[in-house]
């Protein structure tokens, strides 16, 4: 189906200034995109969901994921994570194939991501939270001959990665008790503490004021500096302010993928989101 | 755990965080003298308690006692820290105590060498073997499934129980003698007290070694499994292997405590790996408290206290213990311990000395109800099962009529006022609590924000 | 060839029985979340209330009462003790359906006693439906499928082609749109519990007099259903309805065969004897098997095909 949008050649595909360390596969040549898309189809029953979806992003690019309620955007970062397996087509981490792996198996490969519906450990403290997502990264694996109290890595970065989502005053506070905004937050600490480069955030704004979604959204460029970063989201504020490109997808399809100002004057998502008379009548005034 | 503060460098290569490199992190861990503490009176209380109850009796059930914690403590590690609700873990314990007895055998017949306080072992190794074959499957489903699994796979082995006779010994079971093989140092575990301070010695092993799994990162991903299944995979775990892992481990605890037991009774018979039995880990764990370590330590001691004193004291104690455990559902599932955790905490915020009337009014009042209640259990009991006997039966000092009316009216009355005394007090506590617990709320975020 | 066909016969009837409990247990199931684990509990009261329904009136009278009674009990239990439950999840759900089933064990022991109750088939039910190759198929046992077949074709009626039976369909997955919709979604609740209790009750009727009536027939029929329940398929009533049926021709088959391994050996001249390595396992008579077949399946199952015959959720 539709490939590559045309306004993308891969000669212009920039290295973002903002970025240190680029996500590098260790395993042979430098491949162009931390995270690939290549036809993805997946069907319920017989309603296909996702139509043929492509999507080609670099590394430490940061992409925002819009489109209409019901478009797929969810269904799709499932498929990336592993939370369903495709119907047909490719996901690719790094030039290497994750479609079809279980979720422990493509995170172990760099790619973690956040919850729309919050999904943290209730009953352990906000602590204990950010310890049990660095535990294997840091090759902790399923030891009980070790004291978790003894692992010092472990703890120092828990501890970091407190300071880092400010929370570090909520250190043994039980999950279940904070506010929706901590939760939140402590979400994104979840995700991004065993240190994968290839970060999905859905909706990570989802249910907050204005003024937290401004604070969330500044905390979201600090923790992810230097990482690959895809965020579903719905406030275009956010959008324009955070994403160095714009992945709109429709009806399953990635309708268009470009840089902020050029899917606005876009004619295809004008029409998805306004309806084809009033995109005519856009055309005209640009 | 030392008392000195100990500075931490940052890695600054592992993480692109937002502090400075360089930063130094304090962290200040004074000697943990609570924990030192309790464990000593533990042990203490293990080692003394056969001293303070002295009479054979008494020795008899401190063995079993000391045996349920063991095998409480492990089935805990599945409910309580795993969320995983088995109704088939006498399956292990079992297998666990028939191995012992074979290896006992074993050492009586002179084949085997092994000292007799290194059975126990055997069992557990046996539990464990059986539950790394039976395991994989077992874990395979979450929740209510995995379940119905081990309700499953208890009844399949307890239904192959009678059809081998060879292993499980039939209708009689498999006998041993325990005093048997090498005696070092002259104990030979003949004399019950000397079994006891075997058992004391393993069941304060076992528990630490429980305790220490939970401070382990394959204790806390079990924590994670129980609390969210889907996030740990997320963040890189294989929830099955987790589950399996963990699986395996409580399954050698629970074969210790069947070993502890083969030598305790010297006879093991099929009524160990049976549904009831497995039933009975459910019921007292859950009552002493999933959620808090020492719960299923709780549980234990009241398994050993009704089974064999309750069930002495009257006919219709496994009813009793039926509707105790459905009450404890509804209105406590958190168990004993959580009501003893929670009245700590009231209490560490000042307001325990409100409550201690209303507890005893409440108490004074249930405790009305329930002379009505059993004494209406206990003649309907008489009635049926004493019939021979005569219609009159003795009831604490009283003597009641099971087929007069005044005995019926009488104890009618007595429990419809005992209820309508502990409504009006319930309504009372419940009132004093919310106060409380808003109140502790209050204190609570008042400390927070200091 | 007689002995298929009675065989085969009897496990149909007998397989209709389990789907009768099984389908009860799958609608409180897929509705509720919860496995109600006193579900035989509700099949013994059956058997028990028309025991003595039948001693003081008749059996058809039984047939009407027994069911009822059961439902009213299984609605107040809902009512009063698993609906304040159900906020803390579902292991207490399932904890609390355990502890009810344990109390009813003991409420029936004292009531009824420990020994079998004399639950007879009526006198008009009593005898030859037909005769096959020389055996005789009782009319009970075709009664108890007539039965079956009626209460589950009506089920079906009820639940696709009634306003209510739609109302059940959508409080089965979204409980909540059905609530705002205006619907009093607790009594739906309710009434599926007190439906499937009966659903129980009435397996109870019929079996207790085919069967023994006794209080270990809850223990005994009770584990088996819930491997007719996994092994179909969590929330399936079709694969319930297969997974019945197949269990109760297989284990039918069984008891009635006296075969070993050490028979079959013995027709290919291979001598068997107790100094064999595995005698144990040469001499079972697969009749002496018989009772584990079910778990057999289940474990097999699991480890082939994880989510059932016709299995579609998690559980």
């Amino acid at each position: 189906m539709s490939a590559v949008p045309d306004s993308i050649s891969r000669a212009d595909i920039p290295y973002s200034a903002r970025t240190g360390a680029s996500s590098v596969s260790q395993l042979g040549a430098m491949p162009p995109y931390a995270l690939e898309l290549k036809d993805l189809r997946k069907s319920f029953g017989k309603t296909e969901i996702i139509r043929g979806a492509s999507l080609a992003v670099s590394a430490g690019e940061r992409i925002a994921v819009i489109g209409p309620n019901g478009a797929g955007k969810s269904t799709l970062f499932n498929l990336i994570s592993g939370r369903f397996a495709p119907t047909s087509g490719e996901v690719l981490l790094n030039g290497h194939r994750i479609d079809g792996k279980r979720p422990f198996e493509i995170n172990r490969l760099g790619l973690s991501r956040s919850f729309q519906i919050t999904n943290i450990f209730p009953k352990l403290s906000v602590f204990e939270n950010l310890r049990c997502g660095v535990l294997w990264s840091l090759g902790y694996r399923y030891t009980f001959l070790k004291f978790l109290a003894g692992l010092h890595d472990a703890n120092e970065r828990a501890e970091q990665l407190l300071d880092m989502i400010k929370l570090h005053r909520k250190r043994d506070v039980l999950a279940i008790n904070l506010t929706y905004a901590e939760q939140r937050a402590l979400e994104i600490g979840i995700t991004i503490a065993g240190g994968a480069n290839v970060i999905l955030l859905d909706e990570p704004t989802a249910g907050m004021s204005k003024s937290e979604t401004r604070r969330f959204i500044d905390l979201i460029k600090e923790v992810t500096v230097g990482k690959t970063l895809l965020t579903v989201e719905h406030d275009m504020g956010v959008v324009f302010g955070l994403a160095d490109k714009i992945a709109v997808v429709v009806y399953g399809e990635v309708i268009a993928f470009d840089r902020p100002e050029a899917v606005r004057a876009n004619a295809r998502v004008q029409e998805a989101y306004l309806g084809s008379h009033v995109a005519d009548a856009q055309v005209g005034a640009r | 755990m030392s008392s000195i503060p100990r500075q931490i460098d940052q890695s600054s290569s592992r993480t692109t965080g937002a502090a400075p490199p360089g930063a130094r992190y304090y962290e200040f861990r004074p000697l943990n003298v609570g924990r030192w503490v309790i464990w000593s009176i533990f042990a203490i209380v293990l080692l003394g308690a056969p001293m303070v109850f002295t009479s054979s009796l008494a020795h008899t059930m401190l063995s079993q006692m000391g045996i349920a914690i063991i095998v409480c403590l492990s089935y805990n590690m599945l409910l309580g820290q795993g969320g995983m609700l088995s109704f088939g873990h006498a399956v292990y314990s079992g297998l666990g105590a028939f191995l012992a007895i074979h290896t006992l055998n074993l050492v009586s017949r002179g084949s085997l060498p092994l000292p007799v306080s290194l059975v126990p072992i055997v069992g557990g190794l046996a539990g464990m073997l059986f539950a790394v074959a039976f395991g994989w499957v077992t874990t395979k489903k979450a929740a209510t499934p995995f379940a119905m699994i081990t309700l499953g796979i208890g009844e399949l082995v307890w239904a192959m129980s009678l059809m081998f006779p060879e292993f499980f010994g039939g209708e009689g079971g498999v006998s041993g003698n325990r005093v048997t093989g090498p005696a070092p140092l002259g104990i030979t575990f003949g004399p019950q007290i000397q079994l006891y301070y075997l058992i004391a010695v393993y069941t304060f092993i076992c528990t630490a070694l429980m305790f220490a799994f939970t401070r382990t990162p394959l204790g806390r991903m079990l924590n994670a499994v129980r609390d969210n299944p889907e996030r740990v995979e997320f963040v890189g775990y294989d929830t099955q292997k987790v589950r399996y892992l963990s699986f395996v481990i409580a399954a050698f605890f629970a074969g210790i405590s069947g070993g502890l037991a083969a030598l305790n009774f010297e006879i093991v018979t099929s009524e160990v790996v049976s549904g009831p039995r497995s039933g009975a880990y459910l019921l007292f764990t859950f009552l002493g408290g999933a959620t808090f370590f020492f719960g299923p330590i709780l549980g234990a001691i009241l398994m050993v206290l009704a089974f064999v004193l309750l069930s002495e004291l009257t006919k219709a104690w496994l009813l009793y213990l039926g509707l105790v455990f459905t009450f404890m559902v509804m209105y406590a599932p958190g168990g004993i311990a959580s009501l003893i955790m929670m009245n700590l905490r009231v209490a560490a915020f000042g307001r325990f000395r409100q409550l201690w009337v209303s507890y005893l009014a409440l108490a004074v009042t249930a405790l009305i109800v329930l002379l009505g209640a059993a004494a209406m259990i206990e003649m309907v009991y008489h009635l049926k099962l004493n019939a021979a006997l005569g219609p009159e039966l003795h009831f604490l000092g009283v003597t009641l009529d099971a087929q007069g009316l005044n005995s019926w009216f009488g104890s009618v009355f007595v429990m419809l006022t005992g209820l309508g005394l502990f409504e009006v007090t319930r309504r009372h506590f419940v009132r004093q609590w919310g106060e409380i617990q808003e109140f502790i709320e209050k204190e609570t975020k008042r400390r927070e924000s200091l | 060839m007689e002995f298929f066909t009675i065989s085969l016969l009897n496990g149909i009837s007998y397989g209709l029985l389990l789907f009768m409990l099984s389908s009860g247990l799958t609608l409180i199931f897929s509705m509720m979340g919860v496995l109600n684990f006193a579900h035989a509990s509700f099949y013994m009261l059956g058997a028990y209330f028309a025991f003595t329904t039948a001693q003081v009136v008749n059996y058809w009278a039984a047939l009407l009462v027994a069911p009822m009674l059961v439902a009213l009990l299984g609605a107040a239990f809902e009512k009063y003790s698993l609906r304040r439950v159900h906020k803390f999840g579902h292991v207490p759900e399932l904890l609390i359906t355990f502890g009810l089933s344990f109390i009813i064990l003991e409420m029936v022991q004292l009531i009824w006693g420990t020994s079998a109750a004399d639950y007879r088939v009526p006198a008009t039910l009593d005898g030859p439906l037909f005769t096959v190759y020389g055996t005789q198929f009782p009319i009970y046992r075709g009664f108890m499928m007539l039965v079956a077949m009626l209460m589950l074709i009506s089920l079906w009626l009820v639940l696709t082609r009634t306003r209510i039976g739609l109302v059940i369909q959508a409080a089965l997955t979204h409980p909540e749109t059905v609530e705002a919709l205006g619907h009093n979604v607790p009594r739906v609740f309710m009434l599926v519990f007190g439906g499937g209790a009966a659903l129980a009750g009435l397996a109870g009727v019929i079996g207790g007099a085919a069967f023994v009536t006794e209080p270990g027939m809850a223990g005994a029929l009770g584990p088996v259903i819930f491997v007719v329940v996994v092994v179909g398929g969590m929330g399936s009533l079709a694969g319930a309805f297969v997974a019945s049926l197949l269990i109760g021709v297989i284990q039918t088959f069984a008891v009635g065969t006296d075969s070993s391994l050490l028979g079959a050996a013995a027709t290919i001249g291979w001598h068997i004897t107790p100094q064999t390595f595995g005698y144990a396992l040469w001499k079972l008579k697969i009749s002496q098997v018989a009772p584990i077949l079910p778990y057999l399946f289940l474990v097999l199952m699991l480890i082939f095909r994880p989510k059932g015959l016709l299995g579609t959720r998690e559980g």
